[in-house]
Order: structure tokens, then C-alpha cells, then sequence
């Protein structure tokens, strides 16, 4: 933790786009103020527009952006293939790597390299946060259900221990929520595919599946084989008590259309006066930000640090 | 393989242990372990008397701390551990890295399972709570194919236990969070899903509709079967599609696999339900074993006895059953 201003970090794109559009974002956003860059298959080890040289170009070209890349993993483990690709990336000799899944954090630890820890990895408390440390994780994001109460106990009391000043804190502030990870891919059992042979028909989904409670209220986004909220998570309003509390980075997560307005917004926010983007409506329709305030997470709370 | 058998509470564990038991497995009534219903669990003094009627009949007790705690609540689950210590338990089933740090420093004899909560689907996650823990054995989440737990157990650094029968949870155990995104309670943070707090019954004119924190989760027209609303388990809309987008309510029954559990190493096997009654517990149990009877008796020749299933059926979610994720076109 420190005392500078948050950075801002772009999220790995957790839907299955085609290679050009990836590029294009890309292109895109290394225009944008975004500080870090999370690159990678997090998802499903199916999904292959990208080959691993072709991840690895891309930081490269990221990288001489000026942007610190990272790659992250894939979170749920299950075949050899996936465990072989986890080793290719952990060993890139050159990119941080984000653990997704304990796996990853036992081939890091055991090559001695630092690393950052996603959203799916369960760091609920303090002594988890220092087993993994000690791991030699030296960043990590915050669970998505946690909120901000629980987050300002974890930060003073790591900081009492001493391993706050070698260790970052990410929040996931802006997108859908990764909710849940399954046996099941929901988008082949929509379309009725199997799924050892569903045709990648999420490529068609670039912005998930929306599914709707029988009275239309905005459930879940599904994603593949993943859960994401329907909502879109928002913690614009909630960056001065982030910066105050000690988090070093604020996560937005991809969406294939707006996501340079969204950065713009959020970096404005964090580095500008705050009163200049106040005024305006805020990003997207079907906002949520409960789990902040350990409500349920689908709920909208009014601010009131702002 | 060994029979593990779910304890909600002292008259569920006498069923178990009278029905063929080879361990049952209990929590305490609070959030420390992830059956955290209303009514069931045990304190301290009636965890005494429900060890001493196992141990008394030579039935091993598993005991499961197995959620997640938050800085506020750290002190409670530290105070659970101490306590599984203390009553002797032959194990202690944690997801937790806090919780298995703090029991491998503070109770280094205590016996250590990683909880289905961990969510080590692979033998690389394995290893790491081997190495930094000790742990013994793990129970493998159930979104692994039957090929997939056998790659698994053949490069597992610890014993294996399997889910064989009951609720089906087809996300994987301790990543969802559906729950708390819905009301505000998860598995890894309270112990429930789709807490009953949250839960409401309402008939209407278009039929009986369940609702979880006012979010419409199923509607039944006259004569279907309703069930709870786990709200995976809901009908919902999508693309003007109204279907079970996620999973229809069906428990998992693999009673047709024991032979090929017990031939790929699979050391044990666990029965789901401590939110079930006795009597569920003592037909589910008496049922399973028979079955892994016969099954040592003659793998080869195992078949289970239809009356079985049949029974396993009728007492089963939405009265239908699936070996889940174990068959990989299912998923």
C-alpha cells in the first residue's frame, strides 16, 4: 500500500471475441490513461483466437506503450492441457502473472516469482492474506462479494503487520461481476450444443447472454461456462474512500463497446477535480455496487461520500 | 471406500451410524460451516454426545469448518477450530487457508481435509495444500468429469473423497456467488445459499411463484412439483426462451459408478444432505451401504438393485437424478 494516487487497470476481456476485434480494443485502449493491463483466457481453455505467441506479441506491444501488462490465468483448472498452458505462462520469464487458481500460485511459489492474485482466488482475511504473501504474492484483488467495511479492517490490519508495504490492493470497480464458475457451459446449453462440441458459439455472445427473471428484472449475464452479474457493477462515486482507505488499484472490467469513455471517466475522477465530472449521468443503465455495502450485490445504494 | 455420512443434528447422526456409517461429518450452529440452517448443527455438549454414540460403535466424525471468515468474524471460527480440537475429531474439514493455517500450527495432530469449499479441481491446487498445510485428503468439487478425477487421482498427493449422492451444485464450490448477489448471504461468507430468510411463497393467479429477496425464481402452474428456490435451480428468460437456464432441479446419484470410484483409487465417498431429516439420512445411508457392500464384494459383477434407485429417486430434488458432471455430456 501507498500513498500515491490509484492507478487504473483494465481487467482480462472475459468474453470470447474474435482475434481482430481483441486487437482493435486493444489498439484502442493503449491510447486511453489505463495504467495496467490484465491479458489472457480466463474463462474457457477452448476459446483459441489467441494463441499463446499471440498473447505474449500483444503485452509485448502493450508493453512499449507504456503499460505494465500482465497475464492472467485461467480459473478453473480441470484437464492437463489447461495445467501445461498454466506452465507456459507461469514460466514467460518476462510478464507478472495473475493466479486465478491455487495452481498457479503453487508454480509460482515454488519458482520463487511474484505474483498477483485475481478476484477468483478467496482472500477473505487477514492470515490468508499472509500465507499468500509469504507465497510471494506481492498484489491482490479483493474477492467481487466483499465490500468496503470488510476491505478497510483487512488494509489497517495489514499494514499493523508490516506486509501492506509490500503488497497492492485491487478493487474491481467497474463491470459485470464474475459470480460463478461451472461444469456447464450455459451458452452451449442455450443453443443446445453439448459442450465438447459447441461450436464456440460464445464467439456470437461478445457481450454474454443476458437472463431475466420471468418479470424481466436483470439476473445474470451468462458467459460460457462463467456467471457474470447482469448488472454492471459501478464504484465510480466510492474512489475517494478507496484512495483514503489505501487501495493502490482500481479495476474496470472490458466490455467490447464504450470502454475508452469509461476509463476516461474513471481517470478523470481519480485525478482531476471531482466536481468537474460530477454533474454527469452515470455510465451505462442497470447499475449495482450492494457488495461495497455489503448489501446484496444486485442493489444500487445512493452515495453519500461524494 | 469409506461411507461419509451428513449429521444436521444428533438424531440425523444416530441414523447415519445405525444405517451402515463408516464416519459422519457435523458443523457447529453458527456460520463457521456451510450447512448453516436455522435448528440444525451442534453446540459443544451435544457434539460430546453424538461423538461418544459414533466412537461407541466404532464410526469415525469429521468435523467441518469449512466457510470462509471476514476480519470481523475471525475470532469465532479460531474458537471452532479449538473446539473441533478438543473434541477429538478424526478430522477437520476446512476450505479456508486461514483456518487450515491456524489448525496445522495450533493442533499439528489434528487430521486436515480440504473442504469441496476450497475448490482444488486439480492436482497442482493439491499439492499446494499438501505442501503448506499437510492436509490428508480433499474432497473434489463437482464439476470434474469421471476421466477428469481420475487424472486427478492418479498425481494426487492425498487421499480423495468424492460426492455420491445428493444436492447438486453445478458451479464450482466456493467461486459462486449467486447467492449473495441475490440476498445479501453466500456459502463462503454465511454458510447458505439461497438463504430461507430471504425466501417468500406466494400463490397467484398465474400459479405458485417462489421469490428470494423479491426476485422472481420459479412459477409452477397447478400440479407441478416446487421445489426450493435455489436459485440456480430457477426458470428464467433468455432471448424469450423460458427455461431452467442453469440446471433443472435433479439430485446427483452415482450409484451406478462405485466400481469404477473404488478401481481409479477414490477413497471415499460422501453422502450430501445435513439440512436432510433422519429419515432421509436413514434410507439415503442404509441404501449406499448395501451398495458399496456389494460392490467389495464382487466389483466386477456390481449392478445396483433397481429398488434402489428407485428409492434414491423419490427422495430426490424434483424426484430425478443425474450422475452430473461425472458424464461428461451432461455438462
Amino acid at each position: 500500500m501507498s500513498d500515491q494516487t490509484m492507478q487504473l487497470s483494465l481487467g482480462p476481456v472475459l468474453y470470447f471475441w474474435q482475434k481482430q476485434d481483441l486487437l482493435n480494443f486493444y489498439a484502442s485502449v493503449a491510447e486511453t490513461p489505463v495504467d495496467i493491463i490484465y491479458l489472457g483466457e480466463t474463462v474457457c481453455s477452448k476459446r483459441r483466437e489467441m494463441r499463446f505467441n499471440d498473447w505474449i506479441q500483444l503485452a509485448e506491444e502493450l508493453t512499449a506503450c507504456g503499460k505494465q501488462v500482465v497475464l492472467s490465468t485461467l480459473a478453473l483448472l480441470e484437464a492437463e492441457s489447461e495445467l501445461k498452458t498454466l506452465r507456459r505462462l507461469c514460466d514467460n520469464g518476462n510478464f507478472k502473472v495473475e493466479a486465478n487458481d491455487i495452481a498457479a500460485v503453487q508454480l509460482l511459489s515454488q519458482a520463487g516469482i511474484e505474483f498477483v492474485t485475481g478476484p477468483s482466488i478467496n482472500i477473505y482475511n487477514l492470515p490468508v492474506l499472509k500465507q499468500l504473501h509469504k507465497s510471494g504474492m506481492r498484489r491482490w484483488v479483493m474477492p467481487v462479494e466483499l465490500g468496503a467495511e470488510t476491505l478497510q479492517e483487512l488494509l489497517s490490519q495489514a499494514d499493523a503487520d508490516g506486509i501492506g508495504e509490500t503488497l497492492e490492493t485491487e478493487v474491481f470497480a467497474w463491470g459485470r461481476l464474475p459470480l460463478a464458475y461451472a461444469a456447464r457451459c450455459f451458452t452451449a446449453r442455450y443453443r443446445n450444443l453439448p459442450k465438447d462440441n459447441c461450436s464456440f458459439c460464445c464467439i456470437e455472445y461478445p457481450e454474454g447472454i443476458q437472463s431475466r427473471s420471468q418479470e424481466g428484472a436483470e439476473l445474470f449475464t451468462m458467459n460460457g461456462i462463467q456467471t457474470l452479474s447482469g448488472e454492471c457493477y459501478n464504484l465510480e462515486f466510492e474512489l475517494p474512500r478507496m484512495q483514503a482507505m489505501g487501495v493502490d488499484i482500481v479495476r474496470l472490467s472490458p466490455e467490447l463497446n464504450g470502454m475508452e469513455e469509461v476509463i476516461q471517466r474513471f481517470h478523470e475522477r481519480i485525478h482531476a477535480d471531482a466536481s468537474a465530472v460530477d454533474n454527469r449521468i452515470p455510465l451505462g443503465q442497470g447499475q449495482c455496487n450492494g457488495y461495497w455495502y455489503g448489501k446484496p450485490g444486485m442493489e444500487w445504494v445512493e452515495q453519500h461520500s461524494m | 471406500m469409506e461411507l461419509v455420512c451428513p449429521a444436521g443434528s444428533f438424531p440425523a447422526l444416530k441414523a447415519a451410524v445405525d444405517n451402515g456409517a463408516d464416519t459422519v461429518y457435523f458443523g457447529f450452529k453458527d456460520a463457521t460451516n456451510a450447512r448453516h440452517f436455522k435448528g440444525l448443527n451442534f453446540d459443544q455438549r451435544r457434539a460430546e454426545k453424538g461423538i461418544d454414540y459414533a466412537r461407541a460403535r466404532g464410526v469415525k466424525v469429521y468435523c467441518a469448518i469449512n466457510t470462509y471468515p471476514q476480519p470481523s468474524g475471525w475470532q469465532a471460527w479460531q474458537t471452532a477450530v479449538d473446539m473441533a480440537a478438543g473434541l477429538g475429531v478424526n478430522a477437520l474439514i476446512a476450505a479456508d487457508m486461514g483456518v487450515l493455517g491456524y489448525a496445522a500450527e495450533r493442533h499439528p495432530d489434528l487430521n486436515l481435509h480440504l473442504s469441496v469449499q476450497g475448490c482444488a479441481t486439480n492436482y497442482e491446487a493439491l499439492n499446494y495444500y499438501q505442501q503448506q498445510f499437510g492436509i490428508k485428503r480433499a474432497v473434489l468439487p463437482r464439476v470434474l468429469s469421471l476421466a477428469q478425477v481420475e487424472h486427478v487421482a492418479a498425481h494426487s498427493p492425498v487421499e480423495l473423497e468424492v460426492f455420491a449422492f445428493g444436492s447438486l451444485c453445478i458451479m464450482a464450490e466456493g467461486r459462486c456467488y449467486l447467492s449473495s448477489y441475490l440476498t445479501d448471504e453466500s456459502p463462503n461468507t454465511c454458510g447458505a445459499c439461497s438463504p430461507a430468510k430471504a425466501v417468500r411463497w406466494e400463490e397467484t393467479p398465474q400459479g405458485l411463484e417462489s421469490r428470494l429477496n423479491g426476485v422472481l425464481i420459479d412459477r409452477y402452474k397447478e400440479g407441478e412439483n416446487a421445489g426450493y428456490p435455489t436459485l440456480c435451480k430457477g426458470r428464467f428468460e433468455v432471448e424469450g426462451n423460458v427455461y431452467h437456464s442453469m440446471e433443472e432441479p435433479t439430485s446427483l446419484n452415482t450409484l451406478d459408478l462405485i466400481p469404477e470410484l473404488q478401481r481409479i483409487g477414490i477413497e471415499a465417498v460422501k453422502i450430501e444432505g445435513r439440512q436432510r431429516s433422519p429419515a432421509y439420512v436413514a434410507q439415503v445411508v442404509d441404501i449406499w451401504r448395501q451398495a458399496l457392500d456389494a460392490a467389495a464384494r464382487s466389483p466386477e459383477t456390481y449392478q445396483p438393485q433397481p429398488s434402489w434407485n428407485q428409492t434414491l429417486s423419490d427422495l430426490s430434488e424434483g424426484s430425478t437424478t443425474t450422475i452430473g458432471a461425472y458424464h461428461r455430456a451432461w455438462q
